[in-house]
């Protein structure tokens, strides 16, 4: 068949919210864009894990500590549907985690930012998980299938996420003055980098058209980040506590919270690698893979030995 | 320009602004990979839900466990070596299962009986 | 008779908690990402298991006692874990030997604690079995997969060995308490325990072409509060938050 003729039935799918499956014929672009997001995406799961990994030795409360850990398992996990959603696309695991170790792939900037106390804990849960999920819960409606399938599972499980957050903060709002002390400071620090993750402004953003017409993007940037930040104030004044923002204000006319504007240099430093973290978080997991080698050698030998014994 | 020349990216990164680049040697120890079908309690048929790297059958069905039923109740597991799995041919759908649709007597709805007997 | 079962709870619970702490180490370093997830699953279990056991001992000694003051505010001295669980994680042949002498010992000691006279122990002994059934598969195969794997891990595993040998004594040589506690009915005696454990140990090691070591200088006192140098740096991560804020809900 020709291109032409493939295309045409690519974008009539598109266009009728029919998912592209595995071996449909895709565009070459939008098998590389898909690839490229998805990826980057199980990168921050598995990134994400280092900073709230951090705190389990050191949660507060045994109930703290094994929510902890259930949360992170979660994002292993979420970052496991997400490399199997990746390796239908014709590329490996091992090609993506390459690719991450290397500074080629990219993952949420969010996680180069440290977890100086348990409150970023709760933080983290509130606004990183919160901004997540809006952008996941858009994916579910993706049109490449096994990513949009990964996306139901995973905003399942995301919701818990939040609500451990929130209810991490709520308790230290009302708890000591130390307590309250160390919650807003978190907010104070974990809120504008909750905004960068939405991206940069749709004025910028070089793909975001193609993305939309191909569905693998459903709501624009700035859009999104205008629905986060018209949630997160309404939930903050459960906690009363501020949002580190003194522009930040209702607009009657608009019906949505007017917001101010972003250190743009700040993000962009971030992005390139200039962060807090960003060297010890691609280091870590570049040890991890490196010390695991003889580990994954072993296990495939031993296989290997069994499977010929079982011929012989 | 042609679209499909375009590149793109997560959060809209321009490959400009990215960070370093430092080649890494690829291990040579590649786990093959595992389709995992799991039927829950109350299911009639195993479900496709993702898949995973493991040596053998028996890692693959303990990741299985570990990875897709944290949060449920008796479940039946499936695992197969993803190459072992044979899909039909998009391009070949049109004969495959077309002739289907119109053979339309197939379905009980086709039946118009008498209201005696159309619990039927 | 009520001391040495609190002592005795404390012992089962610390056990759990120490060795739950270390293998949550792994989360986000693991070897591979499946097992990284299978390793924390194992943590959780633990921690399930010691929080178990340290809301029946919370109960059984009254006043303010939760399980939170007992893991978090207790000293080094206190602790009844046995020093097993509290060596470091090492890598990832240290971390599924160590698993595999404990779980083995889990299971045979759950296996006989679920049809003792104290019902609560016997209900937590019963539930954690299953889990401790899982964790003694998982950890078997690891045993086998390394030893018999390539050269490197094979002579990992000969090097893991002979560090954790000398700890493995002291899970089989029962305390006054532990003693006690057994011949009330409630609790067990380890020390007959040991024969199976060491036929199992013996049949795994067969198959992953390990050795067992020859005579060893055994290692204890863990179980009565004399422990290595490691647990003082464990509780001063695990105990930061309430020692630093203490009187807090969190």
């Amino acid at each position: 068949m020709a291109t032409l003729e493939l295309e045409k039935i690519f974008l009539q799918k598109i266009d009728g919210e029919v998912k592209i499956e595995p071996k449909d014929w895709m565009p070459d672009a939008y098998r590389k864009t898909n690839i490229r997001q998805v990826s980057q995406h199980a990168h921050s799961e598995i990134v994400g894990m280092l900073p709230e990994g951090a705190w389990i030795s050191r949660a507060p409360s045994l109930k703290r500590k094994a929510i902890l850990i259930a949360k992170v398992q979660d994002e292993a996990g979420h970052g496991l549907y997400l490399y199997s959603a990746c390796e239908t696309l014709g590329i490996t695991r091992e090609e993506t985690i390459n690719d991450l170790h290397s500074g080629k792939a990219k993952y949420s900037s969010i996680f180069n930012y440290p977890t100086l106390t348990w409150a970023d804990i709760g933080a983290i849960g509130w606004l990183v998980d919160g901004a997540a999920i809006m952008n996941q819960v858009m994916l579910t409606r993706t049109s490449y299938g096994p990513y949009a399938r990964a996306m139901v599972r995973i905003c399942k499980e995301e919701s818990f996420h939040q609500r451990q957050g929130f209810e991490i903060l709520l308790v230290l709002s009302n708890g000591r003055d130390e307590q309250k002390a160390m919650c807003q400071d978190a907010i104070d620090r974990w809120w504008w980098p909750s905004l960068m993750m939405f991206g940069p402004h749709d004025s910028e953003s070089t793909n975001s058209e193609q993305s939309m017409k191909w569905k693998i993007k459903r709501k624009t940037n700035d859009e999104l980040r205008q629905n986060f930040v018209d949630m997160c104030a309404e939930q903050v004044k459960v906690l009363g506590m501020k949002i580190p923002d003194d522009k930040l204000k209702w607009n009657e006319e608009r019906m949505h919270y007017d917001f101010g504007e972003i250190n743009w240099d700040e993000f962009w430093n971030v992005v390139k690698g200039n962060g807090p973290c960003n060297k010890q978080r691609l280091e870590a997991r570049k040890k991890a893979w490196d010390e695991g080698e003889w580990v994954r050698e072993a296990a495939a030998a031993h296989a290997e030995k069994r499977k010929k014994r079982k011929a012989a | 320009m042609n679209n499909y020349l375009r590149k793109f990216y997560y959060g809209d990164i321009p490959e400009d602004k990215a960070g370093s680049n430092i080649v890494s040697s690829s291990a040579k120890s590649d786990w093959p990979l595992w389709e995992v079908f799991i039927r829950s309690k109350q299911g009639l048929d195993h479900k496709h839900v993702g898949s995973l790297h493991a040596t053998d059958a028996q890692m693959a069905m303990e990741n299985a466990r570990d990875v897709y039923t944290r949060r449920m109740e008796g479940v039946s597991l499936w695992v197969v070596e993803s190459k072992y799995i044979h899909a039909s041919n998009p391009e070949e759908a049109g004969e495959l299962f077309e002739p289907a649709v119109d053979k339309i007597y197939r379905h009980p709805t086709f039946y118009d009986l008498p209201d005696e007997v159309n619990q039927m | 008779m009520k001391q040495v079962l609190i002592d005795y709870t404390l012992h089962l619970a610390d056990d759990s908690l120490i060795l739950g702490q270390r293998n949550a180490e792994w989360c986000g370093h693991g070897p591979v990402l499946e097992q990284d997830i299978a390793i924390t699953n194992i943590s959780l279990d633990l921690i399930g298991q010691s929080r178990n056991f340290y809301q029946y001992a919370a109960t059984l000694i009254g006043n303010d006692s939760t399980e939170d003051s007992l893991a978090y505010l207790r000293k080094e001295e206190e602790f009844k874990n046995c020093l097993l669980v509290e060596q470091p994680k090492g890598d990832w042949a240290q971390t599924i030997l160590r698993q595999f002498f404990f779980s083995q010992y889990q299971y045979l000691l759950f296996q006989q604690l679920q049809n003792g006279k104290d019902e609560q122990l016997a209900a937590i002994a019963e539930k954690s079995l299953k889990e401790v059934t899982y964790h003694l598969r998982w950890s078997s195969e690891w045993v086998i997969r390394l030893g018999d794997g390539t050269d490197e891990s094979h002579q990992r595993m000969i090097k893991t060995i002979d560090e954790l040998w000398k700890y493995a004594d002291e899970l089989f040589s029962a305390t006054s308490y532990e003693l006690q506690v057994a011949s009330d009915g409630a609790g067990i005696d380890v020390s007959k325990l040991k024969e199976q454990w060491m036929t199992k140990v013996k049949e795994i090691f067969s198959e992953a072409t390990l050795p067992i070591p020859g005579k060893t200088f055994v290692q204890g006192g863990g179980k009565e509060g004399r422990h290595t140098e490691h647990l003082a740096y464990i509780l001063t991560e695990l105990q930061y938050m309430q020692r630093t804020y203490p009187g807090c809900d969190w």
